[in-house]
């Protein structure tokens, strides 16, 4: 589902002498559909920047990114779009959104984004909102208000709100606690069973141990430093 | 698939001054596009010269016509151009003022693209205004009011009310959301991203506002003194800017 | 030297050229506004200096010059233009709609129905009826141009959401042989049926806005209205208190400090004729 070919990433930074960051070389990751795997390595290693580059987020330098047959690194921006609206969805550690729209909404976007009715994409917010333990008094607020764990959760419930064949999760269970922590592991658990491809960065050990299948360091992707 | 609007290599000169230089890009229906750079860095200039408000000196606006297809809206007739300004394109001014018609009341401004198109029956122009001023959230009570006696914000979603009750497929946008208070701001852009994905709209819009267009935009052109230095998925140009314009604009907006 | 320091009608010939190619051109052009360079005439702009120029360019030696204001032969305007033609031009004069061969008019359109081979010269203020809602002549012209009329409906639009009816009573905008829309001058509503198909040759000048249109005999002209509110040529709902007619376009004259009043034809040679074979309205002496 995701294949990962010989990937490198510069950042060249122009306004400060040209400097040229190496920041990947050589990365190769195949991920089938049903498996999980994470990315380890230290701090600055590159998982995020792997993470983005597989969104299209971030423009790999070189190498091919191929994403349910659509390589990313060179696709046009509706290709991507269309891609991330039913292939690829992506839990971020931060959430970003208008600021006065209600969580309910926010929720519900991915599913409106692709045309289902707003009365059935809020029944499947409603859903993840009262699976993720989010007051039922928070769902006509806006979230941009809400702690770092309650926006953490809704930005999980808006990613899992449309069953996308791809994932990727950039520290799902970060802040949560231990019994929200179990409900995350489990809506992981079964999109995985449904067929789910997912990459995902885990500093919780436990959780990387019992979800995921393989174990990737990126730090064999990380170019030598020059001197 | 077709394009919507197709613009190629699309030059304005002012004198012998740069406004825009071939500027090439196709946009595609539901996709909503936008287009940064600093004052004076010829994006109005290029979207004037794609809405038909100024001429080209050089290249083609291509539009997908729902009755004979791809068209350049450049060298067709001028009646075809503004029947097309009144039917399926809107245009939506940064000041309310120069898109309203001040002296009349927000029903007759939201019914004249109606009336102009052939609406003869006052009661149903009256219907479908009102049913337009609830969309855009203006108290239906306020339709014989003037647009004078509205708040800056009513009178924008005042404007986009205006310009959407024809169904139009392409939306430009000169910085709607400019001068307004950043929490009206807000309203108006849940507002557009409702209406973009509900009707299915394809929108060009301009701003210098990264903000806006990150929350608005599916793609991202951003222009330097008349030249398109980067173009892209909107989140890739201001997560990963790859010219060094793009780079120091991205790293200049204040952060809060 | 005095008998002929003055050309006739007026006018010096090049002027009345100008003019009379503008008439024509206005004549080919139905509705559509034709410039001209108006002249300064010896009276204020808004007393008929447009209509005064229209009439002075069609005068013949042989025409007899009928002038009405509001209807009426007697007021200041309608003695006062009839005078000056009589002294510039020497022609006869009338107040008989019939016998005259032009009939220059402020506001109304004479009662009697216009024969062929009379000319209905209209004073006009202001020629442009989209200029309410669109003050840029160009953006007009355009309008003019590319038959844009939606705005005019605009205006009925707007009269209807304010008084729940169109409350438009004169000027009332009129589109001519579907094509152009055309302002009347401030005749009110009730006239404007007249002017369709009318036998008489019409013709509009404003002389301040230097513009001069036309209507040939037996020209198409509608009144624009909705479906659901459709046109209607209003009057006020009284018969004539001097001669009985209800079928004429009534004045409102306050006839005391009380508060007393009457209603009277604002047409005088129509209400005369109809008193001289012996109509009575209830307020006749």
């Amino acid at each position: 589902m995701i294949e990962i070919e010989n990937v490198s990433k510069t950042f060249t930074l122009h306004n400060q002498g040209g400097t040229v960051i190496h920041v990947m070389k050589g990365a190769s990751v195949s991920v089938a559909s049903g498996e999980c795997v994470a990315l380890t390595g230290a701090s600055g290693a590159g998982k995020s920047t792997l993470m983005r580059m597989i969104y299209g987020n971030y423009r790999a330098a070189s190498g091919r990114i191929l994403v349910g047959g659509v390589d990313v690194s060179c696709a046009a921006p509706r290709e991507i779009i269309a891609l991330r609206r039913t292939v690829l969805g992506y839990v971020s550690q931060f959430l970003r959104v208008v600021p006065r729209v209600p969580t309910l909404d926010v929720v519900a976007e991915p599913l409106r984004a692709v045309g289902v009715s707003a009365q059935e994409a809020e029944v499947r917010a409603t859903e993840l909102l009262r699976q993720l333990n989010i007051p039922e008094t928070l769902w006509g607020l806006s979230p941009t208000t809400f702690s770092g764990g309650e926006q953490q959760r809704v930005n999980i419930a808006r990613g899992f709100a449309y069953p996308y064949p791809a994932l990727l999760l950039d520290e799902p269970t970060a802040s949560l606690d231990a019994h929200n922590r179990e409900v995350v592991l489990s809506l992981i658990e079964d999109a995985k069973a449904r067929g789910a491809a997912i990459v995902g960065i885990f500093h919780d050990e436990a959780a990387r141990d019992r979800i995921c299948d393989r174990v990737i360091d990126v730090t064999g992707f990380t170019p030598a430093r020059a001197a | 698939m077709t394009p919507l609007l197709s613009v190629q290599d699309l030059s304005k000169m002012y004198g012998g001054h740069i406004g825009c230089k071939d500027v090439s890009f196709d946009l595609y229906p539901g996709e909503v596009m936008g287009i940064v750079g600093e004052s004076g860095s010829g994006k109005s200039t290029l979207l004037n010269c794609m809405a038909g408000h100024l001429v080209p000196d050089a290249g083609q606006v291509v539009f997908d016509t729902r009755a004979e297809g791809p068209q350049d809206t450049v060298t067709m007739s001028e009646p075809e151009r503004r029947m097309l300004g009144r039917t399926d394109w809107a245009f939506v001014h940064q000041h309310a003022r120069d898109g309203l018609r001040m002296g009349v009341s927000a029903g007759g401004n939201v019914g004249e693209r109606l009336m102009a198109v052939g609406a003869r029956h006052y009661g149903d122009i009256r219907a479908t205004a009102t049913d337009w001023l609830e969309r855009v959230e203006i108290d239906a009570g306020r339709i014989d009011d003037r647009p004078t006696t509205f708040s800056g914000g009513m009178q924008q979603r005042l404007q986009i009310a205006r310009n959407l009750v024809t169904g139009p497929r392409l939306v430009f946008m000169d910085e709607p959301t400019g001068g307004l208070d950043v929490s009206v701001q807000a309203r108006l852009l849940d507002l557009l991203r409702g209406l973009v994905r509900d009707m299915g709209l394809s929108a060009v819009i301009v701003t210098h506002d990264l903000a806006v267009v990150r929350l608005l935009a599916d793609r991202l052109m951003v222009m330097k003194s008349g030249h398109v230095v980067e173009q892209g998925l909107t989140d890739q140009v201001l997560d990963d800017p790859q010219h060094g314009y793009t780079q120091l604009l991205v790293s200049s907006v204040l952060q809060v | 030297m005095t008998e002929n320091a003055y050309n006739f009608a007026y006018l010096d010939e090049q002027t009345k050229r100008m003019i009379r190619r503008a008439i024509l051109k206005g004549l080919a052009i139905p509705g559509y506004q034709v410039p001209f360079a108006s002249r300064e005439m010896p009276m204020p702009y808004g007393w008929g200096t447009g209509g005064v120029q229209v009439s002075a360019a069609v005068l013949t030696p042989e025409d007899r010059f009928k002038v009405i204001d509001q209807g009426a032969d007697d007021t200041t305007n309608a003695v006062s233009i009839r005078s000056f033609f009589q002294r510039t031009a020497g022609v006869a004069t009338t107040t008989h709609t019939q016998e005259a061969t032009v009939i220059q008019t402020r506001h109304r359109i004479p009662e009697e129905p216009l024969n062929e081979g009379q000319i209905l010269v209209y004073q006009v203020p202001i020629p442009e009826p989209l200029r309410f809602l669109e003050p840029r002549e160009t953006e007009t012209r355009k309008m003019h141009a590319l038959e844009e009329y939606g705005l005019m409906h605009v205006k009925l639009y707007e009269d209807i959401a304010r008084h729940g009816h169109i409350a438009t009573a004169y000027a009332y905008p009129v589109k001519v042989e579907g094509r152009y829309v055309m302002d009347p001058s401030p005749i009110p509503k009730f006239d404007n049926p007249k002017m369709s198909g009318n036998a008489a040759i019409q013709l509009f000048g404003a002389g301040r806005e230097q513009r001069i249109y036309a209507l040939p005999p037996y020209t198409q002209v509608v009144s624009l209205d909705f479906e659901d509110h459709p046109f209607e040529a209003s009057k006020a709902d009284h018969p004539c208190g001097l001669c009985g007619a209800d079928d004429s376009y009534l004045d409102e004259v306050i006839v005391d400090d009380a508060g007393g009043r009457m209603f009277v034809c604002s047409d005088t040679d129509f209400c005369d004729a109809r008193q001289s074979a012996g109509f009575k309205g209830k307020d006749a002496a």
